[in-house]
């Protein structure tokens, strides 16, 4: 029980883009482990602005 | 076992469409809908997205998508497919669904749903479904850019000039719907403008106390947007703050173009990040309560399945059941738009190919069936009530008295009494004239929710409904604003480099500022028109937005051919040859028709006349001038818009057949196959 509400929460997290972060420090520590990361904030706002920057919301 | 299942499946849809289709009684169940809708969805998506993704598309699901292929952890990455179809549909589900077929329902219930369901199956459905398909395989490009690079530069400048003008009018005619739904009403007035502040609070959480942490930020934002839901009540009872959110339509105006234009200049993460997560949260919940609501009560629509007002004598907008019900169902049943998102974000996040079905045609259905619910919230009303509420004054007259009078004459009973007593139950001073469709929705929501959940709470309910629709309304029009201005951005930036840079504040103020003034202009003229301005600019929309769907459907028809699946290119071929079927017919009505409550030149030349003869009243003759031009500027513009679908319509024609004579074509933009390794 507890390993299915577990993922559903998971599921939610990335849904809401909760875990975006923690996505993006693995992904950098894989790919670029020589370079300091963002900090959260400042990934948080890049993030933002990518996201805006195109067509998102429809009628 | 599993074929039993859907024949079963196949002979309860095949019954439950008779039944809507036949049925000729006093009420209908909405059941019969909602088991006709689910049939019809489950057997084109079990069916045909799964033909059409195998024989026409050719899905491979081993090779590599870009999300594999280019993944760095931010736009492309391999997402799991339920969370790609959430955002997807979180993206493309917009007021659209919601407020087409409310309008829509002035024909009965029946056209309407038929087009949603079969639109859907046929036509929206696959548009999406191919379009993300075709962006996946080509790195995510745009829809622009697939124009551009498979058809020639004539497909790629029509894409773009088609979808600027889209936005320009979508957003008016949005901006139209909350400037109704608040006219002379405190408590929405008052609870629109609180989600202003909410969703700044929201900004500052998410970026300075708990960066990124967007579930806690929106679970506030929500409850403060109940609170303020609440609190636009208590403020309605009192006196003097009431009065300070008493405003008439072209304050109201004033300030929404004002709005638009300062969240189009401020940076996103203040106001249109954290409305957009607002919205999104109340969008997911609003759809499921109001499923939940719907299959828990069962109502009776009291439309009949069919109205005299086929006959294009309608009171909400002017036209014949062929072919305005296609335009005004609109993103319901077929929505170019969504083309944009599907050659955008969407296809950067895809894993596998063969989650294209889901994404693509799944989303779709499930917007499709948001349309269904709204058509059925607009339907369960007393037809009476549903035309009291959506007839412009200049067309039922501009007294209660006389509105009732003219209603009633149609067959549909209402009194002045009921329509008080329904007023006043939902917490306003009056629901007559209030246009737009986004009130008669509410009060439909309204009465759902509030026979589900609680008859006492029928004002609380019907204000949520507001704050619900008005929320993303304004999201899609800060958004809306802003691709406009990124776009003028890169005119300008043919004219001058420092004008074409995103981050330059002269060009952001000047650019921000010519889409604002268009989508201002329409906006402030449907307000000031007594025909209510919804029945002008709700039809240019549909034939805009079809438009749209138009030149994707062309792109991916042209790609199918290029591809050597010429005998498969009905699938986008025939939904397309619809489109310019009912755009074109629309258009040309709207232009010749000698009707002024159909044709924009009829209309301009008959107001033209009695300002000539002296006919209008004083306030009447003072807005007369504009709303003649803008008759004509609409004209105009519809001309040009179609005439752009016939040159793309020319310009596929052209490359397929120099396929069929096979003289070279642009070659393929696809991206080569490489196969995937790792699956998301």
């Amino acid at each position: 029980m507890s390993a299915l509400v577990r993922s559903f929460w998971d599921f939610v997290r990335e849904l809401a883009t909760d875990n975006a972060y923690e996505r993006y420090l693995t992904h950098h520590r894989e790919a670029h482990a020589n370079v300091a990361p963002l900090t959260r904030r400042a990934f948080y706002l890049k993030e933002q602005q990518r996201k805006w920057s195109g067509v998102q919301r429809c009628c | 076992m599993a074929k039993l299942f859907w024949i079963a499946v196949a002979l309860i849809g095949a019954f439950a469409v008779g039944g809507i289709a036949l049925h000729r009684g006093e009420t209908i169940n909405a059941m019969w809908i909602v088991v006709a809708a689910v049939c019809v969805y489950a057997i084109g998506y079990r069916f045909y997205s799964a033909w059409v993704a195998a024989k026409v598309l050719c899905v491979d699901a081993n090779r590599a998508t870009p999300a594999i292929r280019l993944n760095n952890g931010r736009d492309f990455v391999p997402t799991h497919r339920w969370i790609v179809f959430g955002h997807h549909f979180a993206a493309i589900a917009g007021p659209g669904p919601l407020i087409g077929p409310t309008l829509a329902a002035q024909f009965g219930y029946l056209p309407g749903t038929l087009w949603i369901l079969v639109g859907a199956v046929l036509g929206g459905c696959v548009q999406d479904m191919t379009i993300l398909f075709l962006s996946t395989r080509r790195n995510g490009r745009s829809l622009g850019q697939m124009a551009r690079d498979e058809l020639g530069p004539i497909g790629g400048y029509a894409a773009i000039i088609g979808t600027l003008v889209i936005m320009v009018i979508l957003i008016a005619v949005l901006g139209l719907v909350v400037v109704n739904a608040m006219k002379h009403s405190p408590w929405a007035t008052s609870t629109v403008f609180a989600t202003i502040p909410i969703a700044v609070l929201v900004g500052l959480y998410l970026r300075n106390i708990r960066p990124g942490r967007v579930l806690e930020g929106s679970v506030i934002g929500v409850a403060l947007l109940l609170a303020a839901v609440v609190g636009g009540g208590l403020l309605n009872e009192h006196e003097t703050l009431r009065a300070y959110f008493d405003l008439d339509g072209k304050a109201l105006a004033a300030f929404v173009i004002g709005y638009g234009f300062i969240a189009a200049v401020l940076p996103v993460w203040l106001l249109l990040a954290p409305r957009d997560y607002l919205s999104t949260f109340l969008k997911l919940g609003t759809v499921l309560l109001l499923a939940f609501a719907v299959i828990l009560m069962r109502p009776d629509l009291k439309m009949p399945a069919v109205t005299q007002f086929i006959d294009g004598t309608g009171p909400i907008f002017g036209g014949s059941l062929f072919p305005f019900v296609f335009i005004t169902v609109a993103c319901g049943a077929i929505s170019g738009f969504h083309a944009l998102v599907s050659s955008g974000t969407t296809p950067k996040l895809i894993g596998n190919e063969t989650d294209v079905r889901l994404i693509g045609y799944g989303s779709m259905m499930l917007e499709s069936c948001v349309a269904i619910m709204a058509m059925i919230a607009a339907t369960l009303l007393d037809p009476g009530v549903y035309f009291a509420i959506n007839s412009a004054p200049g067309v039922v007259g501009a007294t209660a008295e006389a509105a009732v009078t003219t209603i009633s004459s149609w067959g549909f009973p209402v009194t002045v009494e009921q329509m008080h007593a329904l007023a006043a139950e939902m917490g306003e001073s009056t629901l007559f004239a209030r246009t737009g469709g986004a009130p008669s929705l509410a009060v439909g929501m309204a009465s759902i929710f509030s026979s589900a959940f609680g008859q006492s709470m029928l004002a609380l309910w019907y204000h949520f409904a507001i704050m619900f629709e008005a929320v993303f309304i304004l999201t899609t029009l800060d958004a809306g604003t802003r691709v406009g201005r990124f776009m003028v951005q890169d005119v300008l930036g043919h004219f001058s480099k420092r004008l074409g840079e995103t981050s330059s504040y002269p060009s952001i103020l000047l650019s921000s500022g010519l889409v604002v003034a268009g989508w201002g202009y329409f906006l402030y003229i449907g307000v000031v028109d007594p025909n209510g301005g919804i029945n002008i600019l709700w039809p240019l929309f549909g034939i805009a937005n079809q438009l749209l769907a138009g030149i994707a459907l062309c792109v991916a028809t042209g790609i199918l051919i290029k591809q050597g699946q010429m005998r498969y290119a009905w699938v986008t071929g025939v939904p397309l040859l619809w489109l310019a079927i009912i755009t074109t017919t629309a258009t040309w009505e709207k232009i010749v028709s000698s009707d002024p409550r159909i044709g924009f030149l009829a209309s301009a030349d008959s107001l033209a006349g009695k300002l000539a003869s002296g006919a209008l009243s004083p306030e009447q003759a003072a807005v007369a001038p504009q709303l003649i031009f803008n008759q004509r500027l609409d004209a105009v513009l519809a001309i040009v818009l179609t005439l752009i679908l016939w040159i793309v319509i020319a310009d596929t024609l052209r490359v397929a057949r120099r396929v069929k004579l096979g003289l070279p074509v642009l070659p393929t933009s696809e991206a080569p196959a490489t196969p995937a390794e790792a699956r998301a």
